[in-house]
C-alpha cells in the first residue's frame, strides 16, 4: 500500500512540504466531513413529509460572518506557513550560495546533464556530461539550470518532491540537497510530444567516498 | 388561458405562422435555440466521454487492443491497439469537446438563452438574430473540432492548454493540419460565445420586467448575468492568442518562438488570463441553477440571498487576478507566484459562503427528493471536493509536488464533472417539462443519479491518490517508470469505473429521448416554483407573455407562514398587501 502514496522523500525539503500537505488534508478533511455528514443528516432530517410547511428562515448575518470569518482566517493561515516553504524552495535568494552547480538541458525525449569535475565549476575541461543519468553527492547542495531545446519539459524527482518547467529561450533554476543515497527517477512532467511518457532519468545519490570514486573515474 | 391572453396572443399571431424551416431550423427565438444548443452540445458530450474511455483503455489496459480498435485504422490503432500519437489526439480533444462543445454550450448556450428571458419577463433576448448566430456559428466551429480529430497528419496532440511551442511547431509534434483546424475550431466558437454574452447583458440591463429589480433577480439569472460579463472580457484574449497561435503556424510568424524572439510562457499567460475566468464561466452558471432548485426543493428562501450575490460577484472579480496559478512552476518570477498565490487562496471564502447558505437552505427545509434536487445535492456533495482539493494547489510549494500529476485531473473533474455536469443533469430535469411540456420519468431518474454518483466517485476519487503517489497526466503508458508501475491496478479499477460511468447515462439518454413521446402534462407548475417561466404554458409560446408580467417580490418566497401554499410565485402579491423588498 505504500506505493499507493508519496514515494519516500529524499530531499531536505520534502519532509517540510509533505507535512504542508498533511495540514492541509487535515483542514480540509474537517470542513470535508463537517458538510457531507451535514448534508447527510438534512437529508434524513427534513426530509419532506406531507403536511409539514419548512420553517421561513431569509438568512442571518451573524452566521454570514462567522462562516466568512473562519475560512477567511483560515486560508490566510495557510497562504502565510505556505508562503514561507515557497521562499524556501524556490525563491532565488534562497539557492544556496556554495550550492554547486548542474546543467541539464532536456530536449525530445531526453535529459542531458552536464555535471562539473572535482573543481566543482561548469564550463571546465572536467565537465562530466551523462544522457538520462545524473550522478549527485548526498547531503550536498545543487542548483539545477535548466534550459530546454524544443519545448517545454519539466524535472520532476517525485522523491525529493521538486518540479521545475523548462522553457525553451530561458534559464530556470531549481535546487535541491539529498539527504539519503539510493537511485531515484526523474520523470517529465510537461506534455512534449509523442513521446513524453518515456523520457524517464536515473537520479544517482552516492555517498561522498563512492561519487569521489565515481568523479576521479571520470577523468581518466 | 383566460380570454384576455388569447387575445393578446393573437396579436403576436406573426409568431404563430412561421414556415417550419424558420420556427425550428434558422429561429430566433430563443427557446428554440438554447433547445438547439442543448441537442449539439449533448452529442458532444456524449463523444467527448467516448474519447475519455478510449484514453481509460489505454490506462487500464495499456497496450491492449482496445474493442473495435481496428475500425480506427492503422493509421492511429496499429492491430487496434491506441498508438502514443492518437492518444494524446484522444486527451486533447475529450477536454476540448467537453470544455468548449458541451460543458459551456450546456450551461451558458442552453440555460442562458432559455432562462434569462423567461425568468426576467421579457418576450425574447434583445437582438434575437445575433442570438441565431451565435448558434448557427457553432457549426463551423464544431465542424473544424470534429475535422481535427481525424485530420490529415493526426489529431491536435498539444493538450487542450495547447502550450507553445508543442502546438504550434509541428515539427515538435508531428501535426500540422489537425492543429490548425482546433485553432480555427476555438476561434470561431470564440466568436459565437460573444454573440451569446454581448445578448445575454444586454438583455438583464434593459429587458426586465416592471418589478423585477436587481434584487429581485433568481440567481440564476445574477450568475448567468456574471458569466456573460465574464465571457465578454476573456473569450476575445482566447481569440486573440489562438489567432496569434495560428499565425506561428501558418505565416511563420514567432509569437511564442523564442528563436524569432518570441516567448513560451506569453501564450500561457494570455491563455490563463483567459483560462481562469473560464473555469468561472463553466461553474458560476451551475451555482445559480443550483441555488434556484435547492430553494425550491427545500421549499424555503434561499439562505442569504444577498451574500450569494456577492459572492459571486467576488469569485468573478477574484477570477481576474489568479490565473498565475497555473504557473508557479512554469518559470515565472517566484515572487509572482507570492501573490497569485494569496489571490487564489483568497477565492476559498466567497466559495466557502456558498456551500454554507446552500446547507443553510436546507436546514429545517421540507426537502423534496426529486430528481433534480437529488442532483443539486449531489453537486454541493462533490463540488466541495473540488473545492477543498483546490487549495492544496493554490499553496505553491505543495503544487510544487502535485503540479501535472493526476491530482489535478481529479480536482478538475470534481469541479467540471462533479460540480457542473450534475447542475446541468438538475437543470434538464427540472426545465425539461417546460422546454417540452412533458415529464421526465421520475425513477428511471433516480437510477440514473444514483449510478451516477456512484461510479463517478469510483471513477475520480482514486485520482487523487495516483496524483498523491506522483503519476504525471498525459501519460500514454506510466509503466515507463518503475515508482508508477504498482499503480497499475488502481489505473484498471479507475478504467473500470469509468466504463460503468458512461453505461449509467443509458437511463438519461433513453429517459430523455423517450419523455419527448409521453403525453403532455396538465400541471403549468409541476415543481410549485416561484419562477416566472411557470405562470405560461408549456412550452412557452414565440414571444413567451402576451403581456409584460408584473413582478411583486424576490424569486424565493417559499413557506411563508402568512400564505396557505408553500409557494408564491414572483407575479402574485404578497398576503401582507405590500412589497417588500
Amino acid at each position: 500500500m505504500q506505493h499507493w502514496w508519496f514515494p519516500e522523500n529524499a530531499s531536505s525539503y520534502g519532509g517540510q512540504l509533505d507535512a504542508m500537505f498533511y495540514v492541509i488534508l487535515y483542514i480540509t478533511g474537517i470542513v470535508f466531513f463537517v458538510v457531507e455528514i451535514g448534508l447527510l443528516v438534512f437529508v434524513v432530517k427534513y426530509r419532506g413529509r406531507p403536511g409539514r410547511k419548512a420553517a421561513y428562515i431569509e438568512g442571518s448575518t451573524r452566521a454570514e460572518i462567522v462562516w466568512t470569518m473562519i475560512p477567511a482566517i483560515t486560508v490566510v493561515l495557510i497562504a502565510l506557513f505556505s508562503q514561507r516553504l515557497w521562499s524556501l524552495v524556490k525563491s532565488p535568494s534562497q539557492i544556496p550560495a556554495d550550492a554547486t552547480p548542474i546543467a541539464v538541458e532536456a530536449k525530445q525525449f531526453e535529459w542531458h546533464f552536464t555535471m562539473p569535475g572535482p573543481d566543482g565549476r561548469l564550463g571546465t575541461d572536467d565537465d562530466i556530461f551523462r544522457k538520462d543519468t545524473l550522478h549527485v553527492q548526498v547531503d550536498r547542495d545543487y542548483v539545477v539550470e535548466l534550459q530546454a531545446r524544443d519545448v517545454i519539459h519539466s524535472f520532476f524527482v517525485p522523491a525529493f518532491r521538486l518540479k521545475q518547467d523548462a522553457v525553451p529561450g530561458m534559464t530556470t533554476r531549481a535546487w535541491f540537497r539529498a539527504t539519503r543515497t539510493g537511485t531515484f527517477e526523474i520523470a517529465c512532467a510537461e506534455l512534449c510530444g509523442v513521446g513524453h511518457y518515456r523520457m524517464p532519468a536515473q537520479l544517482l545519490v552516492q555517498s561522498p567516498a563512492e561519487f569521489a570514486a565515481w568523479q576521479a573515474a571520470q577523468g581518466q | 388561458m383566460t380570454a384576455t391572453t388569447a387575445q393578446a396572443s393573437h396579436g403576436h399571431a406573426h409568431h404563430e405562422e412561421l414556415p417550419f424551416i424558420r420556427k425550428y431550423v434558422f429561429s430566433s427565438d430563443h427557446k428554440i435555440i438554447a433547445i438547439q444548443f442543448m441537442f449539439l452540445s449533448l452529442l458532444f458530450l456524449l463523444l467527448g466521454g467516448l474519447l475519455a474511455m478510449a484514453v481509460r483503455w489505454q490506462l487500464g489496459f495499456p497496450g491492449q487492443p482496445l474493442p473495435f480498435g481496428r475500425l480506427l485504422g492503422e493509421g492511429v490503432a496499429p492491430s487496434g491497439v491506441i498508438a502514443p500519437k492518437f492518444y494524446l489526439g484522444l486527451v486533447t480533444m475529450h477536454a476540448t469537446y467537453m470544455i468548449f462543445f458541451a460543458i459551456m454550450p450546456l450551461l451558458v448556450g442552453t440555460f442562458a438563452n432559455y432562462l434569462i428571458p423567461l425568468k426576467i419577463g421579457a418576450p425574447d433576448m434583445a437582438f434575437p438574430r445575433l442570438n441565431m448566430w451565435s448558434f448557427w456559428l457553432m457549426i463551423p466551429a464544431g465542424t473544424f473540432a470534429l475535422l481535427s480529430l481525424y485530420a490529415e497528419g493526426g489529431s491536435p496532440a498539444a493538450g487542450w492548454t495547447g502550450y507553445a511551442p508543442l502546438s504550434n511547431t509541428p515539427v515538435y509534434s508531428g501535426v500540422s493540419t489537425g492543429q490548425i483546424y482546433w485553432c480555427l475550431g476555438i476561434a470561431v466558437f470564440a466568436l459565437s460565445s460573444l454573440l451569446g454574452s454581448v445578448n445575454y447583458i444586454t438583455t438583464v440591463i434593459n429587458l426586465r420586467a416592471p418589478g423585477m429589480h436587481w434584487f429581485r433577480l433568481p440567481l440564476s439569472v445574477w450568475a448567468l448575468f456574471i458569466t456573460a460579463i465574464l465571457a465578454v472580457l476573456a473569450v476575445p484574449i482566447l481569440a486573440g492568442a489562438i489567432i496569434m497561435l495560428l499565425f506561428d503556424q501558418v505565416l511563420g510568424t514567432h509569437f511564442y518562438l523564442p528563436s524569432g524572439g518570441g516567448q513560451p510562457l506569453l501564450w500561457q499567460h494570455l491563455f490563463w488570463f483567459f483560462g481562469h475566468p473560464e473555469v468561472y464561466i463553466l461553474i458560476l452558471p451551475a451555482m445559480g441553477i443550483v441555488s434556484d432548485i435547492i430553494a425550491n426543493g427545500s421549499r424555503k428562501p434561499i439562505f442569504g440571498y444577498h451574500s450569494m450575490v456577492y459572492a459571486l460577484c467576488t469569485i468573478a472579480f477574484l477570477g481576474w487576478v489568479v490565473w498565475g496559478h497555473h504557473m508557479f512552476q512554469s518559470g515565472m518570477n517566484p515572487t509572482l507566484g507570492t501573490t497569485f498565490m494569496a489571490s487564489t487562496i483568497l477565492i476559498a471564502v466567497p466559495t466557502a459562503i456558498k456551500v454554507f447558505n446552500w446547507m443553510g437552505t436546507m436546514w429545517r427545509g421540507n426537502l423534496q427528493l426529486h430528481v433534480p434536487m437529488l442532483n443539486a445535492i449531489g453537486f454541493v456533495a462533490m463540488f466541495v471536493i473540488g473545492g477543498l482539493s483546490g487549495i492544496f494547489m493554490a499553496s505553491a510549494p505543495v503544487d510544487m509536488y502535485i503540479h501535472d500529476t493526476y491530482f489535478i485531473v481529479a480536482h478538475i473533474h470534481y469541479v467540471l464533472f462533479g460540480g457542473s455536469l450534475f447542475a446541468i443533469f438538475a437543470g434538464i430535469y427540472f426545465w425539461y417539462p417546460k422546454m417540452f411540456g412533458r415529464q421526465m420519468d421520475e425513477t428511471l431518474g433516480k437510477w440514473h443519479f444514483w449510478l451516477t454518483f456512484v461510479t463517478y466517485n469510483a471513477t475520480f476519487f482514486p485520482m487523487h491518490i495516483l496524483g498523491v503517489a506522483g503519476h504525471m497526466r498525459r501519460i500514454y503508458d506510466p509503466n515507463t517508470y518503475e515508482f508508477l508501475r504498482p499503480l497499475q491496478s488502481l489505473n484498471t479499477f479507475i478504467s473500470v469505473s469509468a466504463f460503468l460511468l458512461l453505461g449509467s447515462q443509458l437511463p438519461f439518454m433513453w429517459n430523455f429521448v423517450r419523455s419527448l413521446a409521453r403525453p403532455k402534462m396538465t400541471d403549468i407548475n409541476p415543481w410549485r416554483d416561484n419562477g416566472l417561466e411557470w405562470t405560461l404554458p408549456s412550452p412557452p409560446p414565440h414571444g413567451n407573455y402576451a403581456t409584460p408580467p408584473i413582478v411583486l417580490h424576490g424569486p424565493y418566497e417559499y413557506s411563508r407562514p402568512d400564505t396557505a401554499e408553500d409557494f408564491l410565485p414572483q407575479d402574485q402579491p404578497l398576503p401582507a398587501h405590500q412589497e417588500t423588498r
